[in-house]
């Protein structure tokens, strides 16, 4: 979920530059313990890695500010023996606080219960990318993090080695100690603290990674996510809950329409309001302008209540601008008639045109996928203390080094004048990879002279979000005589993601052409994918799993169309499409490979096909299920992992839906920890099955229709999975982490519709399924 | 004035007695272990105890539970053991976790009641409770868990 492959829009490239990505810093040691907060306690003093030794290349060089790998930066031990490490991603729900520190802790013999974990403020100079999206956390971290351990571990038994006078190949870090078995002496990691900061970095080349068999923790999956105790006793700290001295509370009204302008407003009824302070314009941009506030009407109170309240009384005219005739009914049609006439090709093998005329047989799928708002549990929420050129926020916030970049351009002050601290974010899923709740409170703590919490509420953030695309998807599969699918032409249309950034967007970018439409994985002779123009006519974003929704919506369904239509088993026709194993190289200019070079993460049908055979095998596939009841399949590779799912459906006699059993294996690489993996996976299922059910943003004269949860449903416990397994391919030594957190998502729509035509003989291409099933 | 009794503390109010409970209990009173998550009972995440019931408290105005005694996941129990805590603990329950003080209080209130709830009792009580990020089986679990001896 990033735009690196739009140098420019997104983050400024020319500034920061490619070359760059590789931290060359230099980084006092007193600025590390400031930064740490460490008091009397010693930094493991190193020169900063000026390269790294990967086993295996990823795009983590690529990404703004790149990797850094240095052990003063994220490692501190204290005389007393507690070992600090910094988590510099965000953490919202994937366990990543826990994951990238265990890693660490691992690889240096620390012991987990005397490690403590440090949340880092927005800094990637200093801490290398921090852009928590994508599914790039692990699968960027995993070798870093290994090497950030490795070199403090070494630098603690050179220091032991000194003080015993032995060599240091005689001594060895075990559990928090560096040990000489051969005169059974042992110090520990605090008393060796001091010494191991004046050791020199070994060089990465040098290092000695732990053996796999030794591990205590990675791969085990027995460890707690640092936060656990303080979620379930309401400590945890999340954007919503930071409170400074003296700080208001304000919630806005904006436009609502993308792209309207207030034109006036009447405060008075607002100001009666009891614990309603003042009312205020808040700075608004034209749109499309990347992540800056709409503008509109502040209310400040005392409390939230008092603000909401206030809000609710004000008088608005607003001018909607362009885009207020926005209506998804006839939006649809627009996407539905260009998804019929040839567009942009982004990807051509052999002659599709003259394989589909000469074809036996001709399937047509269209498929359509409407708006969807990400509604974390967390609205959008930020605390901003603004004091003169300088500014502080608290911030619930996917990208601190972007929010940091955008508040100093937005305030008009040095970068450095601004510090971003990092809460736990309640819930994510790309929302929050957008910062423009973080500025709206930069703004108006600017203008009030005091700290602000700026509150969004759930109507808020399914109003003035930035939503899902909506998407019209159409394939056409030719088969011969004997069945065998010889043509396939998937035309995509939908509003890019660029248009967020540029005005005038009309095609999908590469990354969403490279998410489920291009690098399409199947062996067929004659392909066209083709991208229909589209215009966006409101704020569309990142969600998780982003275009491979609509994709895998797409193109798995219409591998249950084609079952169907020859009567084959659906499992059958998926694996006779992805055909032999092989390396998949789609006939595209610079394919979108989730920024990951070809080379490491190649589209390798082994393992497509390994995941469906693994869920199959799991999963019972062909097990008899009651009357009424259904078994679909759907597989999908997406954040340079593979996710095969399996689903058992019931509809009763007036289309009432179930879930019963939900399967799904993943092959994600190398992993560290199964059990968050798990969670991921079960919690995707819910996703895809609230997506499926009820997922659907609409707009009626430039405005969306839906305000709440009881309109914008999600699936709620008592219509969840009865049961979610997971089963996760045990990876091969050399196999590179892939993604976790997003493809979960994409398999699980189209094996429901698979599994609901299995059940009632209805195929449903349009989401949501809403009442389709009750007629 | 208002007064109540939060987590056994006498607490008092002299503003607008509409202002929802949960926003004295965030803004006012400094208490934001619970949640907003919707402002209208749709979602769950403000639920607190008003005496031995789940209420959602982003609908409940510091007015209605005038003298009444109120709970939140601060004062579930002391040192954070209630055995509905232990039990999400045990399971892993929580992702982001911004449901979940929500979740345990109506998990607490569903077991106060009834101290042996089926798994479909404990869907449908849990059924005002929304979790986006989808733990939803382990919620389940360990709501029994909780309901069995931790």
């Amino acid at each position: 979920m990033n735009f690196i492959d739009n140098p420019g829009k997104l983050r400024d490239f020319q500034k920061r530059g490619f070359e760059k990505h590789i931290k060359v810093e230099k980084v006092s040691r007193r600025s590390i313990l400031k930064g740490l907060g460490v008091t009397g306690g010693f930094v493991l003093a190193a020169p900063v890695m000026t390269r790294q030794a990967f086993a295996y290349e990823t795009g983590a060089g690529k990404m703004p500010h790149g990797v850094v790998v240095d052990p003063r930066v994220f490692v501190s031990v204290a005389p007393d023996g507690v070992v600090t490490i910094v988590g510099h991603r965000s953490e919202m729900g994937t366990g990543v606080r826990t994951s990238l520190p265990l890693i660490v802790a691992e690889e240096m013999e620390a012991d987990w219960s005397r490690v403590k974990v440090q949340q880092a403020h927005g800094d990637e100079v200093k801490f290398g990318n921090q852009d928590t999206d994508g599914s790039r956390s692990t699968r960027h971290y995993l070798l870093p993090m290994r090497q950030i351990g490795a070199s403090a571990r070494t630098m603690l038994e050179q220091a032991a080695a000194k003080r015993w006078g032995v060599p240091a190949t005689e001594v060895k870090a075990v559990n928090h100690e560096v040990v000489h078995s051969a005169s059974d002496r042992k110090l520990g990691f605090g008393e060796l603290a001091a010494d191991a900061a004046k050791e020199s970095v070994p060089a990465i080349e040098g290092l000695k990674l732990k053996d796999a068999k030794d591990f205590r923790y990675l791969t085990k999956g027995q460890i707690g996510i640092v936060d656990l105790h303080d979620i379930t006793t309401g400590k945890a700290r999340y954007g919503a809950d930071v409170r400074l001295p003296g700080m208001k509370y304000a919630v806005i009204a904006r436009p609502p329409v993308t792209g309207g302008k207030l034109v006036s407003f009447d405060p008075d009824a607002a100001l009666k309001v009891p614990g309603v302070e003042k009312v205020m314009k808040v700075q608004g941009w034209p749109w499309p302008s990347k992540f800056q506030p709409l503008g509109g009407v502040a209310v400040i109170a005392r409390n939230t209540g008092a603000a909401i309240k206030g809000r609710n009384a004000l008088k608005l005219v607003w001018d909607d601008g362009a885009n207020a005739k926005y209506d998804s009914v006839a939006f649809r049609k627009e996407l539905e008639e260009a998804s019929r006439k040839p567009g942009l090709v982004v990807r051509r093998e052999g002659d599709a045109d003259a394989a589909l005329k000469g074809a036996d047989k001709v399937i047509v799928g269209e498929y359509y996928i409407p708006h969807l708002a990400h509604v974390s549990m967390e609205p959008p929420v930020a605390v901003a203390d603004v004091k003169g050129d300088k500014a502080e926020i608290w911030a619930p916030v996917q990208s601190p080094g972007g929010t940091r970049d955008d508040v100093a351009k937005t305030l008009g002050i040095p970068e450095g004048n601004v510090t971003v601290n990092v809460t736990l974010l309640g819930g994510g899923f790309g929302r929050k990879s957008k910062c423009d709740y973080a500025l709206e409170a930069a703004l108006l703590s600017k203008e009030l002279g005091a700290p602000v919490k700026v509150q969004w509420t759930r109507e808020d953030d399914i109003q003035n979000g930035f939503l899902h695309t909506v998407s019209a998807e159409r394939i056409e599969a030719g088969l011969d005589k004997s069945g065998k699918v010889i043509a396939w032409r998937h035309r995509s249309v939908a509003p890019s993601i660029a248009s967020t950034f540029a005005a005038g967007t009309v095609h999908q970018a590469p990354f969403e052409i490279g998410m489920g439409l291009a690098d399409m994985p199947f062996e067929i002779a004659n392909i066209s994918c083709e991208n229909p123009e589209a215009a966006a006519h409101t704020r569309i974003g990142w969600f998780r799993s982003v275009s491979n929704i609509p994709r895998a919506f797409a193109v798995q369904s219409m591998v249950g169309e084609i079952a169907q239509a020859t009567g084959r088993d659906q499992k059958d026709m998926l694996l006779e499409l992805i055909g032999s194993p092989r390396i998949v190289e789609p006939n595209v200019k610079d394919l979108w490979n989730y920024g990951e070079p070809q080379d490491s993460y190649p589209i390798d049908t082994a393992r497509l096909r390994k995941v469906v055979e693994l869920v199959a095998e799991k999963g019972e596939w062909g097990r008899k299920v009651p009357k009424g009841h259904g078994l679909g399949i759907a597989v999908h590779r997406s954040f340079v992992s593979y996710i095969a799912t399996i689903v058992e459906v019931a509809v009763d006699d007036k289309g009432k839906l179930t879930v019963p059993r939900v399967d799904t294996a993943i092959d994600c690489g190398t992993y560290v920890n199964p059990e968050r993996i798990a969670s991921q996976i079960e919690g995707a299922a819910i996703m895809g099955l609230s997506l499926a059910k009820y997922g659907e943003i609409s707009f009626r004269d430039g405005k969306v229709q839906q305000k709440n949860f009881d309109d914008f449903q999600v699936v709620r416990i008592d219509e969840s999975p009865v049961v979610t397994n997971v089963y996760i391919v045990p990876p091969a030594s050399d196999t590179p982490p892939s993604g976790v957190g997003e493809p979960g998502v994409p398999p699980f729509a189209p094996a429901l519709m698979n599994a609901i035509f299995a059940a009632t003989g209805k195929r449903i291409r349009s989401l949501p399924i809403g009442k389709q099933l009750e007629a | 004035m208002i007064k109540v009794k939060i987590n056994g503390q006498e607490q008092s109010w002299d503003g607008d007695p509409d202002l929802p409970l949960l926003w004295f209990l965030r803004d006012e009173a400094g208490l934001t272990g619970t949640k907003f998550g919707c402002g209208q009972a749709l979602c769950g995440s403000c639920t607190v105890i008003v005496d031995k019931e789940a209420v959602r408290s982003c609908i409940t105005s510091i007015n209605d539970v005038a003298g009444r005694e109120v709970t939140t996941i601060e004062g579930l129990h002391p040192n954070g053991d209630h055995p509905v805590q232990k039990a999400w603990r045990q399971v892993n329950v929580p992702q982001c976790g911004f449901c979940q003080a929500g979740q345990i209080m109506q998990a607490a209130a569903l077991l106060m009641e009834n101290p042996k709830p089926s798994h479909d009792q404990i869907r449908e009580a849990m059924s005002g409770n929304i979790c986006r990020c989808g733990c939803y089986q382990r919620i389940e679990n360990a709501v029994h868990l909780a309901s069995t001896g931790v």
